[in-house]
């Protein structure tokens, strides 16, 4: 405990407004911290096991894109992968069956080369957690696992997949391992009869997870694709965050469409944030949008928008019952808000060019940053998830993190995706991503789209910052 | 500058789309479709009234877990009441003699007990249509398939969801614990000596655990329940159905029972405090350093185990854990409320300035928001991830501020939201939490050190009478929009 006459001035960071204390007296930087997910020092490995074609990889890609979101570093692990890399050619099923004595080597070899990646991950590259992609379908290969973390000082979670549905697993093999390079070759029939007989390798040795034997591991056991979980054990907050997202997530196909309100009055004169209403053209694209939505045929389609005018005078034109999300709103500008950039240039340069070196993270002053909205944003993410067809009418920086969400954007990529006035994006779940589909409504609009300028520094000339400012009024 | 007569109760007004706007209360644009009208800023959880049903022998923790659930979801905004059988059993029998009442065999018993949770069930369906309640909790063994499916057949009349919580135990610790704690302080024993109360309740278990047919996997698996074992250490989760269920799995997930104590503490008097202006990011006065070194002997001289800080991202609120020298954590979330276009402003230059605000904010500070700012409401739903953090920690120390305070404190002491608002939260003044039975004890820690009252009291306006003069400006009236009473929700 440090001497409390001691005490330590504290600045404020420019970039993200966080007050911290200057290093004066020699106290450690990492004494204070901010609320991040992952408040602990411990990695976490999460172990999927089951059977194949029980959607391991579809959890495992959906749960490292959520936790990437919200800003746990997080990468997943395919042990097929290593294996594709390893034997180069697949010729058949034979080399899954459990008296293959080469087949076992190499495979065995494979899951130890992903466990050093993923040590390397977690120990060296600052990596929070690592998802061990594989069948991990025996009790004696999970040991392995077990110690292999014991030794370095990684917490276990392990996600089991178990269903016997036979449709879902035939439309599994259909939507996901006909495309894989293991059957590039082979005509569907053939390539389903091998998958169905690899599957049979792993059936006669495969202990599930037990609630007695297993009964002092964490784990969650999904059954037939979300009708039930047995969870037991959970350790930590980032346990409980994965408990609740896998939870809230489903299959049932669907889509769901994003789009900006139409422009308004502000968007015109070139001016950010604000609460002003639609121009003439927004008032058209709204109309557009009420008869494109209709022509869509959409089953139980939800809206929602934010509580601001904008998004609701468009929801408005579409003539149906709409909700309104308060955590939609727009970025909250701060000082800026209603400012043109030419005016911000003027009055902060300083802070416009900080906000170019780091759109991301940079939090306007007594505003918000993107990385604030992202966590802002989180509920409406979890929410999207349990709902089926939805229409989210939002805003150019809320869309922009949404999107990243879905389609899986770094924090770098998030603040500069494009996401244009009066265009709507659907995004249909697909395989293992997302497929996107972007409808112009042909109304025009201003374009309120600004590229980041090669010159980010804090002294450079005004129209080196002013270069890439869109068009207005 | 036209002046109006609005009645106090109708507050909310049509909107118009582009012609004017009165923003009502909660600065929420009012839509056409009545169907769409909420009170909150926050989407609808639920279409349909929830039934949870508790499962489970005595001393499996029924009670504490009804209590709680209900305590969260009222906070959330989620009108939710429980409906204790016990109490409907003392309130019809008067005396409680001993455990022969609760005898299988006992068919005069048998009669009274049927007939006293039927009227429970009366009384939730009347909760439902009468009281825009949205959650019922029936708190009750319901440990026979044939009590459930009566309940089962009820809901399905009336078109309500049900979701039973079920706590399976069998660690006799901790029934002993709970026991203690909890039954032979009720009413039931006021006549017996410890000991004879001890043995008559275990008799008493005894009675229903022959019958007891807990929820099965399989031959359950059309219901939507989650099944609690051992406190929490293994859960099974089926089928659930909406979003309630699945927020009200995640909290029963994330709660615990180790014993802990949560101080709360708002900074050291800042120097806008001093100078009675709201809102801000100052620094500490001096008053208020001297509250920070006050605060850190305190925390020092309460021996906490694995303590753990958390303050807001304010600077005073940093300043004042900064003295403690130990690390903190800040968090966003307890950023104090914005007060929009009135930041930093005083109380009178709001007065001056925006004279119909400060009386909206009078008339229901609770879902008031400022203009461009917050409201309570508001603050409470940011607030959320913040609460369920500290049900997964133990020992925490939260450094805030007055409104953010006030939220956290309701939470813990379930205080409607008429009440929230108007919490006394002073500065300079520990509040120590500790979970206690069913509630908390709360112990005030004044530490002598002297700074500025910044509470405001509830004002004596008469909220019961019609109406309330506003002078409001820019006002054009489209004469087609009658002002219109919101529908129940």
């Amino acid at each position: 405990v440090a001497d409390t006459t001691l005490t330590r001035e504290l600045t404020q960071n420019p970039l993200k407004k966080i007050w911290v204390p200057s290093s004066t007296n020699g106290l450690p930087e990492r004494y204070i911290s901010q609320r991040k997910v992952c408040m602990t020092n411990c990695p976490t490995l999460i172990v999927t096991v089951g059977l194949p074609a029980r959607g391991k990889t579809y959890i495992s890609k959906k749960l490292t894109r959520y936790l990437n979101w919200i800003d746990v570093p997080t990468k997943e692990f395919n042990v097929g992968q290593y294996r594709r890399e390893c034997v180069k050619i697949y010729k058949s099923f034979e080399f899954f069956r459990p008296d293959n004595e080469e087949g076992l080597k190499i495979r065995k070899q494979c899951a130890l080369a992903a466990l050093n990646d993923v040590r390397q991950f977690l120990t060296d590259e600052g990596g929070q957690v690592a998802v061990f992609d594989a069948t991990n379908t025996t009790r004696e290969r999970r040991e392995t696992i077990l110690r292999f973390a014991e030794q370095n000082g990684f917490k276990v979670f392990f996600v089991e997949s178990v269903c016997e549905d036979p449709d879902v697993i035939a439309e599994n093999i259909v939507q996901v391992k006909l495309g894989c390079p293991d059957y590039t070759h082979c005509n569907t029939e053939d390539a389903v009869a091998d998958f169905m007989k690899r599957i049979k390798c792993y059936e006669n040795s495969y202990q599930p997870l037990d609630e007695e034997l297993d009964r002092d591991l964490s784990f969650i056991k999904i059954i037939d694709v979300g009708r039930r979980y047995l969870v037991n054990r959970v350790q930590d907050h980032i346990q409980s965050r994965i408990v609740y997202y896998l939870m809230n997530i489903h299959i049932t196909p669907r889509s769901i469409y994003l789009c900006r309100h139409g422009e308004s009055d502000l968007n015109i004169k070139g001016r950010i944030g604000g609460d002003s209403g639609l121009s003439a053209r927004g008032k058209e694209f709204a109309k557009a949008l009420g008869q494109f939505i209709q022509s869509q045929n959409i089953r139980d389609l939800k809206v929602w928008t934010s509580q601001m005018k904008r998004t609701i005078q468009t929801a408005e034109a579409l003539g149906v019952p709409y909700e309104q999300w308060k955590a939609l709103n727009e970025i909250d500008a701060g000082v800026c808000e209603e400012l043109m950039y030419e005016e911000i240039q003027q009055k902060y340069p300083l802070e416009f060019a900080l906000r170019d070196q780091d759109k991301y993270r940079y939090r306007y002053p007594k505003g918000e940053s993107y990385e604030d909205l992202v966590q802002r944003l989180e509920p409406v993410i979890m929410e999207l998830e349990r709902q089926e067809n939805v229409l989210v009418i939002c805003h150019q920086a809320v869309m922009r993190c949404l999107l990243a969400y879905f389609l899986d954007k770094t924090a770098e990529e998030l603040p500069y995706l494009k996401c244009a006035l009066h265009t709507v994006l659907k995004l249909t779940p697909m395989a293992y991503g997302c497929k996107v589909e972007s409808v112009c409504l042909n109304v025009d609009a201003v374009n309120t789209h600004r590229d980041r300028p090669s010159n980010v520094d804090v002294s450079r000339l005004p129209e080196e910052a002013l270069l890439t400012v869109p068009d207005h009024h | 500058m036209i002046i109006y007569k609005i009645p106090l109760s109708s507050h909310k007004f049509q909107y118009i789309s582009g012609k004017f706007q009165i923003w009502n209360i909660s600065k929420i644009p009012q839509t056409k479709f009545p169907e769409n009208f909420r009170k909150s800023s926050r989407p609808q959880f639920t279409n349909c009234p929830t039934m949870i049903v508790m499962v489970g022998l005595p001393a499996r923790g029924k009670t504490y877990i009804s209590k709680k659930l209900t305590r969260y979801l009222n906070w959330i905004g989620v009108p939710t009441q429980v409906f204790n059988l016990g109490q409907y059993r003392r309130e019809v029998l008067q005396t409680y003699k001993n455990y022969e009442f609760f005898r299988p065999d006992n068919e005069e018993a048998m009669k009274i007990r049927r007939a006293y949770a039927s009227n429970a069930l009366k009384d939730i369906a009347s909760y439902f249509t009468k009281e825009q309640g949205q959650v019922a909790v029936l708190d009750a063994t319901n440990t026979t398939r044939e009590r459930r499916g009566v309940i089962i057949n009820f809901a399905k009349e009336k078109g309500y969801k049900v979701f039973f919580i079920e706590s399976v135990c069998d660690d006799p610790e901790i029934i002993e614990a709970n026991t203690m704690q909890v039954k032979l302080s009720s009413p039931d024993y006021e006549n017996y000596d410890k000991e004879e109360a001890l043995v008559d309740f275990l008799k008493r278990i005894d009675c229903y655990k022959m019958s007891y047919v807990p929820l099965d996997e399989e031959k359950d698996r059309h219901l939507s329940f989650i099944k609690i074992f051992n406190v929490g250490s293994r859960y099974l989760v089926n089928r659930v159905q909406d979003h309630i269920q699945s927020r009200i799995v995640y909290y029963l997930m994330n709660i615990h029972v180790t014993p802990r104590s949560i101080y709360l503490s708002r900074h050291g008097e800042s120097e806008l405090n001093l100078l009675g202006r709201i809102g801000g990011d100052t620094g500490l006065s001096s008053q208020g350093q001297k509250y920070a070194k006050a605060l850190a002997e305190f925390i020092r001289g309460q021996s906490i185990k694995d303590l753990k800080v958390w303050t807001s991202h304010m600077k005073r609120t940093i300043q004042t854990a900064e003295a403690l020298g130990v690390p903190y954590e800040q968090w966003k979330a307890l950023n104090e409320i914005d007060a929009g276009v009135c930041e930093e402003m005083t109380y009178e230059e709001i007065q001056a300035t925006h004279p119909e605000e400060f009386a909206l904010r009078d008339q229901d500070k609770y879902r008031y928001r400022y203009p461009k700012g917050e409201s309570y409401e508001d603050l409470v739903h940011r607030l959320e991830p913040v609460i369920m953090e500290l049900e997964r920690q133990e020992n925490v120390l939260v450094i805030c501020h007055q409104a953010v305070m006030r939220c956290l404190l309701a939470y813990f002491l379930d205080k409607s939201e008429d009440d929230l608002p108007y919490l006394k939260c002073p500065l300079h003044t520990v509040l120590k939490l500790t979970p206690l039975a069913y509630g908390c004890k709360v112990e005030s820690f004044y530490l002598n050190i002297q700074a500025v009252n910044t509470h405001r009291d509830r004002p004596t306006v008469n909220r019961s009478q019609a109406t309330l003069l506003l002078t409001i400006h820019y006002l054009l009236i489209c004469s087609r929009a009658p002002v219109q009473k919101p529908s129940p929700a």
